[in-house]
């Protein structure tokens, strides 16, 4: 494969010449949409309902064995490259692409799930991987939505309004990036919290700040609340039209279908989300402001199949450092939190409670800027005695 | 009228043009902007941040 180069001259005047070595990868984010419509593809050719569950085995089986496999990859483009590499429009392209496939995943797994004669759990299943794929739709909307050109945002609000979260940008662009990692952040996770006690905070959290910022933008306009230049129902009312289409044309199925679809699209949003910032705390400093957000403020992951699949979100400490960076410049530093394994692992793990606590809780005690001390780290109020009692004890050490 | 910029994405407020997809008024000047005013591309970056371009 022909590689692209990039050359620029560095701060100390040596020359410099970046490939980026994952640059043709990338374009295998035109495939991870269609996982749904591949697993309807075999059930169609082979009549067995179980392979309509094929996106649950690349998700949750082949992603974490494909991170142990093909392990971490920390290359960097420098610094000097950086602007060349955004400037690159290969790169935005397919995150331009990606968004109709997420349409034709939803349409056609929707149709598939309303024109055939499908189990019971073969229903709720198609619902369930589609819903997850959709939340790969949401880490698109994600990468668009921080980019400062209006084609960009609408995109993301566009292809938000598939899995019906198009309050998503805002909320996380204007709240999560400025609240991250402080114990009023909904989409910043406590220790001692489950995900499934997150995912209660979370969701409606979230949503609620988004609406109150929106809110506050169109009060500064002078503009009502209700309005078409409301930005969160410009996406919902997008929603509002395929997801009703999709009720038309499939009939009542389609009310369970959605349901599950929505909801496990969310989930996976929750999921990363919970993993992103466990337990990390922001100090306040003497006039009640949070401190800058540091790279120690995210835990990371520099597996390279998870990251080919999430347009390197794991790389979440320099995405917090500069939130308009483009994925493709996103940088791996040393000594930052790391997550045992890249995201699809560590859900797995996420997902077993005392699981996580064991994994984590001792490694989130052991990063150098806690080193054990609990008010150092962001805690779940319900649960500060006992992880108080339960650790107390290394906070000398 | 005065141009302040976001330091950490470049993000642009003139005073003269305001910002009105914020809801900022062309002529509003950037310290009568509220307090806890965050840039609106990045928020990573507060009223205090802000350098005069």
């Amino acid at each position: 494969m022909v590689m692209k180069g990039y050359t620029a001259v560095s701060a100390d005047g040596e020359a410099i010449l970046y490939e980026d070595r994952k640059r043709w990868l990338w374009a295998l984010s035109l495939l991870y949409p269609l996982q749904p419509l591949l697993g309807i593809w075999l059930h169609y050719l082979t009549g067995v309902e179980a392979w309509l569950l094929l996106p649950l085995l690349t998700g949750y089986l082949i992603a974490p064995l494909m991170d142990w496999v093909l392990g971490e990859d920390q290359n960097n483009p420098p610094d000097a490259v950086v602007i060349q590499l955004d400037r690159d429009r290969y790169y935005r392209i397919l995150t331009y692409i990606v968004v109709p496939l997420h349409f034709i995943a939803l349409i056609g797994a929707a149709w598939w799930a309303g024109t055939q004669e499908l189990s019971a759990w073969a229903l709720v299943g198609l619902a369930i991987v589609t819903g997850l794929t959709s939340g790969l739709g949401i880490n698109t909307g994600h990468e668009l939505g921080h980019k400062k050109s209006r084609f960009e945002r609408t995109l993301a609000k566009i292809v938000l309004a598939v899995p019906a979260y198009g309050h998503f940008w805002i909320e996380h662009n204007r709240g999560h990036h400025r609240d991250v990692s402080t114990p009023e952040d909904p989409a910043s996770a406590r220790m001692g919290e489950s995900i499934y006690r997150f995912a209660t905070r979370e969701i409606p959290g979230a949503f609620r700040r988004a609406w109150a910022i929106e809110k506050e933008r169109l009060t500064r306009r002078e503009k009502p609340t209700w309005s078409t230049d409301n930005q969160i129902l410009q996406s919902m009312a997008l929603t509002l039209i395929l997801q009703c289409t999709l009720l038309l044309l499939f009939g009542w199925k389609m009310i369970p279908f959605l349901l599950l679809h929505n909801a496990f699209a969310w989930w996976q949003l929750t999921s990363a989300n919970y993993v992103e910032h466990y337990g990390l705390l922001r100090r306040k400093d003497e006039n009640g402001r949070y401190e800058r957000c540091q790279p120690h403020h995210s835990w990371n992951s520099n597996h390279i199949y998870s990251n080919l699949v999430l347009f390197h979100l794991q790389r979440h400490s320099d995405h917090h450092a500069h939130p308009l960076r483009r994925y493709q410049s996103l940088r791996h530093f040393d000594d930052l939190p790391t997550l045992p394994s890249g995201y699809f692992g560590v859900y797995l793990i996420a997902y077993v409670p005392w699981l996580w606590f064991r994994i984590m809780d001792p490694r989130l005690l052991a990063l150098p800027h806690v080193r054990g001390d609990l008010d150092k780290v962001n805690i779940e109020p319900g649960q500060r005695s006992k992880i108080l009692e339960k650790y107390a004890s290394t906070a000398s050490a | 009228m005065s141009v302040f910029q976001c330091p950490e994405c470049g993000y642009r407020f003139d005073e003269e043009v305001g910002d009105t997809h914020e809801g900022y008024k062309p002529g509003t000047k950037f310290h009568t902007l509220p307090d806890d005013f965050a840039c609106p591309d990045c928020a990573v970056r507060f009223k205090e941040d802000f350098v005069e371009a």
